[in-house]
């Protein structure tokens, strides 16, 4: 596992039914492309997240395949319909098989 | 060892191959990718949209968004980039909309492309110039 990788996802605590609400997501990992080199001119090697996906209530919000064109400290924002009180889940896959995962409930008010 | 004149030609050919393919076998242009995701279909230039910045002073943030109704893909290339393939963007019936914007690393001055599957199963396309101060892919 990558040093210091942390998920910080923004969801808001409540939203009427069926509202679309913004979700913002950010996890803090080097996304190493495999293109640079280090002082004695040898490729580091590549290392990063290649998959994320949002999930509310067990049903797909978005799904994303990364490639290492994505900055270090992947951010995403999207949009996402609330049907019901559940929970979102969100979910980054690893190069090196790592997953992190992160929660977040929403209720309806 | 000695090597007459015939078997240094076939030696040396035979290493210029094996030198030649490893690269041809890795390096997907930006054309494949297009061919793999759309099969060949046609694409059309509206029902798409991309936002990205026309300079972007630093090559290793460069924030873009893309958005189109009713797609159930979205796929993004950077076409000057050392592999153009940038991410693809499924959404989910429970995405409110077919929008997403995220950060990617451009290699320098470059077009930016995305093209979408829509709902009917057709392809849109929307690119980009955008200018590249200071590249963003090491090296």
């Amino acid at each position: 596992m990558a040093d210091g990788v942390k998920p910080r996802v923004k969801v808001p605590k409540s939203a009427s039914a069926g509202e679309a609400i913004t979700l913002k997501t950010l996890i803090s990992h080097p996304m190493e492309s495999g293109q640079r080199k280090d002082g004695d001119g040898n490729v580091i090697p590549r290392s990063i997240i290649n998959r994320f996906t949002c999930e509310f209530n067990g049903e797909s919000v978005i799904d994303v395949t990364m490639e290492p064109a994505i900055s270090t400290n992947p951010y995403f924002e999207f949009e996402a319909t609330v049907p019901e009180a559940g929970e979102f889940k969100f979910t980054w896959y690893d190069d090196d098989g790592s997953v992190y995962e992160e929660t977040k409930a929403i209720a309806i008010g | 060892m000695e090597f007459t004149r015939r078997e240094t030609l076939a030696v040396g050919g035979a290493a210029a191959l094996v030198a030649m393919l490893p690269k041809g076998a890795y390096a997907a242009t930006t054309e494949e990718w297009i061919a793999e995701f759309t099969g060949g279909a046609d694409m059309a230039d509206a029902g798409i949209d991309l936002t990205a910045p026309e300079i972007a002073e630093n090559g290793n943030t460069v924030p873009i968004e893309v958005s189109a109704e009713g797609a159930s893909e979205i796929l993004v290339l950077a076409t000057g980039n050392p592999t153009p393939g940038v991410a693809t963007f499924k959404f989910g019936p429970l995405a409110a909309s077919q929008y997403a914007s995220t950060r990617i690393r451009l290699a320098g001055t470059q077009d930016v492309v995305a093209i979408a599957k829509l709902a009917d199963g057709s392809f849109a396309k929307a690119s980009k110039t955008v200018k590249v101060t200071i590249g963003g892919c090491g090296g």
